[in-house]
């Protein structure tokens, strides 16, 4: 039966693992439905990761890193924002820019943190009865961290705000549309702004959740390609929050079984797998001639809107 | 020409900026970034005018400094050369760093292990480091003329899959006999060193074959058909494919031009520089990100890329010297070239516009 036990915890694991790309997915759903591609998620996530790390471990409080590393995340993606929003810059390299500097400046301030031990992480909790149940109870509830269920419940909330109430339709407008919501009063700019804050949150509560929990450390550059991997599952997603729960566990367990089968292959081809997949992924979702037909990015996306007169 | 007035500061549009006002914005640009980090170097308790000064007698100051700044140039030159072209193309191609270190393993592969006789081991190690960049670069164009992926994610996927392969092949098949507990390759013989210029570090082969690389594209993109689907499918594919341009073919024979050049730098670096296969973070400081900005700066002119790859050749020196001097990490280059991106996009928007104060009419 021991083959059982290896799926039952790489599927734990896949949990804790996907946690922060999950987070950052959400966020960059958010960012791209309103219409702004922001490529600077990795730049949002170290930072996060950074800030979030020193925030717990001077205050030794993990929540006030979680909320600092949001925060910081936040800050940077109003800078795209305002690049592309206002600027009207080309998105793809202004989120290459946030994302240079986010590498670089984290790498700058953050060389005298290196290998510090961070104490205050956040428990793991098993909840009490449901744990019992087999198969379910030990993936789900067993030794788990809070943020695993917070990732769940936010990607449920975005699903419920996007779809089923008015807001969310504004936002699916203004990244189909931006003229047509324009003309129907919507304030463009604003809708975006917030969106693009909201994928600045998450991706930066993603970092920091790499550095509290996942690994309660600060290294250099930590993040390791996970941002870049956040926008293709975006992508993978079909833009839609739910999916994006089954992918980021996907890449959980690649993450986890990347570091479990160490005793067998070569740690470097290993590592390799979630980016080769990340790859590949794509083509499967093309097998499908259903999903194709699903595949469209959100029509402005990526486009600057100008109002004529301007 | 529509207008819109404010109280005194009129906004216009400009249809095409001058050569001289392009130098002037982006000049500041980058001036400005200098001006922000010299913020971070007050947090630091350093004073930046006493960095800056040190940092200008330490590069442009001296006959040393000035061959580093080459020496640091010629990887620049030709990633930016063919990233330019890419660029043109419309074509994000972000995977330059992970076309140079396949272009360094496939030059490796021939100064370590070809049977080939000496005399064509140098010309069969760039030859194989081109293409080696080349097919590193050619998958992402296939996946999106066929399947419409995006080739941010791929190409830049690509760099992480080729600097895992770099360290498993030091780690592991290459590990060298004579390099007791280090993750090299042996050192390549000598009969494969590429020559320098005197006592300086500067490989010249490899930035001949930069130069001539930039005048080529200059000429493919002024004088040759290819040049004119660029163009076209750059701006518009759809206009493109109106005039029976094929979209794929275009950004094939970009990608073999573009990933080939990042192979030939990746080539020069271990023939010229390190004589062996080492970690991909030694092998590459980071080029293949840099040399994104070297192109941008460029605007389009694949002959000023040997101007901004010398800029950015010497921002790679000035890095070194606050390392060396005032014990800052290297990573600040990456901080230097973030910000003067920010600058240099934000400055496009000005270039657009043209701004006078004016009294209302």
């Amino acid at each position: 039966m021991e083959w059982q036990l290896w799926v039952i915890e790489t599927l734990r694991r896949a949990l804790v693992y996907g946690t922060p790309i999950l987070l950052g997915t959400l966020g960059e759903i958010y960012a791209e439905r309103s219409g702004i591609l922001n490529l600077g998620v990795e730049g949002m996530m170290i930072l996060g990761a950074f800030v979030g790390f020193t925030t717990a471990f001077v205050t030794k409080n993990p929540w006030l890193g979680f909320l600092a590393g949001a925060f910081v995340g936040g800050a940077a993606s109003l800078l795209h924002g305002f690049l592309s929003i206002h600027l009207r810059v080309i998105q793809v390299v202004s989120g290459l820019a946030l994302t240079l500097f986010g590498l670089g400046l984290t790498g700058v301030l953050g060389r005298g943190w290196e290998g510090q031990p961070l104490k205050a992480s956040i428990a793991e909790l098993s909840v009490p009865g449901l744990s019992r149940i087999p198969v379910l109870g030990p993936i789900l509830f067993t030794d788990q961290n809070l943020l695993v269920y917070i990732g769940i419940g936010l990607a449920v909330l975005l699903w419920w705000v996007l779809f089923k109430t008015s807001w969310g339709i504004t936002v699916r407008s203004v990244g189909e549309d931006p003229r047509t919501a324009d003309a129907l009063g919507i304030n463009v700019a604003l809708v975006r702004y917030c969106c693009t804050f909201i994928g600045g949150l998450l991706a930066g509560l993603g970092g920091a959740y790499l550095s509290i929990v996942y690994r309660p450390s600060w290294t250099q550059g930590m993040t390791a390609g996970m941002g870049w991997i956040v926008i293709a599952l975006t992508i993978f997603s079909l833009w839609h929050p739910l999916v994006a729960i089954g992918g980021s566990y996907a890449f959980g367990s690649l993450f986890y079984l990347s570091f479990r089968l160490q005793p067998w292959v070569a740690p470097e081809l290993l590592t390799i797998m979630p980016y080769l997949f990340t790859i590949l992924a794509p083509l499967l979702l093309h097998a499908s001639r259903r999903l194709r037909r699903r595949m469209g990015a959100p029509g402005a996306l990526g486009l600057p809107y100008r109002r004529e007169e301007e | 020409m529509k207008r819109v007035r404010m109280r005194r500061l009129k906004v216009e549009k400009r249809t095409n900026p001058s050569a001289w006002t392009v130098f002037c914005i982006s000049l500041v640009s980058i001036l400005l970034a200098f001006v922000v980090i010299g913020f971070i170097f007050l947090g630091f308790g350093i004073n930046p005018l006493e960095a800056y000064l040190e940092i200008i007698i330490e590069t442009v100051g001296n006959s040393y400094g000035l061959s580093q700044i080459v020496w640091q140039s010629i990887p620049l030159l030709l990633c930016g050369v063919g990233l330019l072209l890419a660029f043109k193309t419309s074509f994000w191609n972000i995977g330059a760093e992970g076309q140079l270190l396949m272009g360094a393993t496939a030059a490796t592969w021939v100064a370590l292990f070809s049977p080939l006789p000496e005399p064509f081991l140098i010309p069969a190690a760039f030859i194989l480091g081109f293409a080696g960049g080349a097919v590193w670069g050619l998958l992402s164009t296939s996946l999106r003329s066929r399947f419409g992926i995006n080739e941010v994610i791929t190409t830049l996927m690509m760099n992480y899959i080729a600097s895992n392969i770099v360290l498993y092949l030091i780690h592991g098949p290459w590990k060298g006999e004579t390099m007791r507990g280090f993750a090299y390759t042996d050192q390549f013989p000598e009969s494969v060193w590429l020559p320098t210029i005197g006592m300086s570090d500067i490989h010249w082969p490899t930035l001949l074959l930069g130069l001539f690389a930039a005048v080529c594209v200059f000429f493919i993109l002024n004088r040759t058909r290819l040049g004119y689907e660029v163009k076209v499918v750059g701006q518009s594919p759809k206009a493109a494919r109106y005039a029976g341009i094929s979209y794929f073919k275009t950004i094939f024979y970009v990608m073999v031009i573009s990933g080939g050049l990042a192979g030939l730098a990746g080539a020069g670096e271990v023939l010229g520089v390190h004589h062996m296969l080492r970690h991909s973070d030694q092998v590459s400081l980071g080029y293949g990100y840099t040399a994104i900005i070297v192109a941008w700066l460029a605007r389009g002119n694949p002959l000023i890329v040997i101007l901004t790859s010398l800029l950015f050749g010497a921002i790679y020196v000035a890095g070194d010297v606050l390392q060396l001097s005032f014990n800052l990490p290297f990573q600040i280059v990456n901080v230097f070239t973030g910000l003067i991106l920010f600058f240099l996009i934000s400055s496009d928007t000005l270039l657009k516009h043209k701004l006078s104060f004016r009294k209302g009419e």
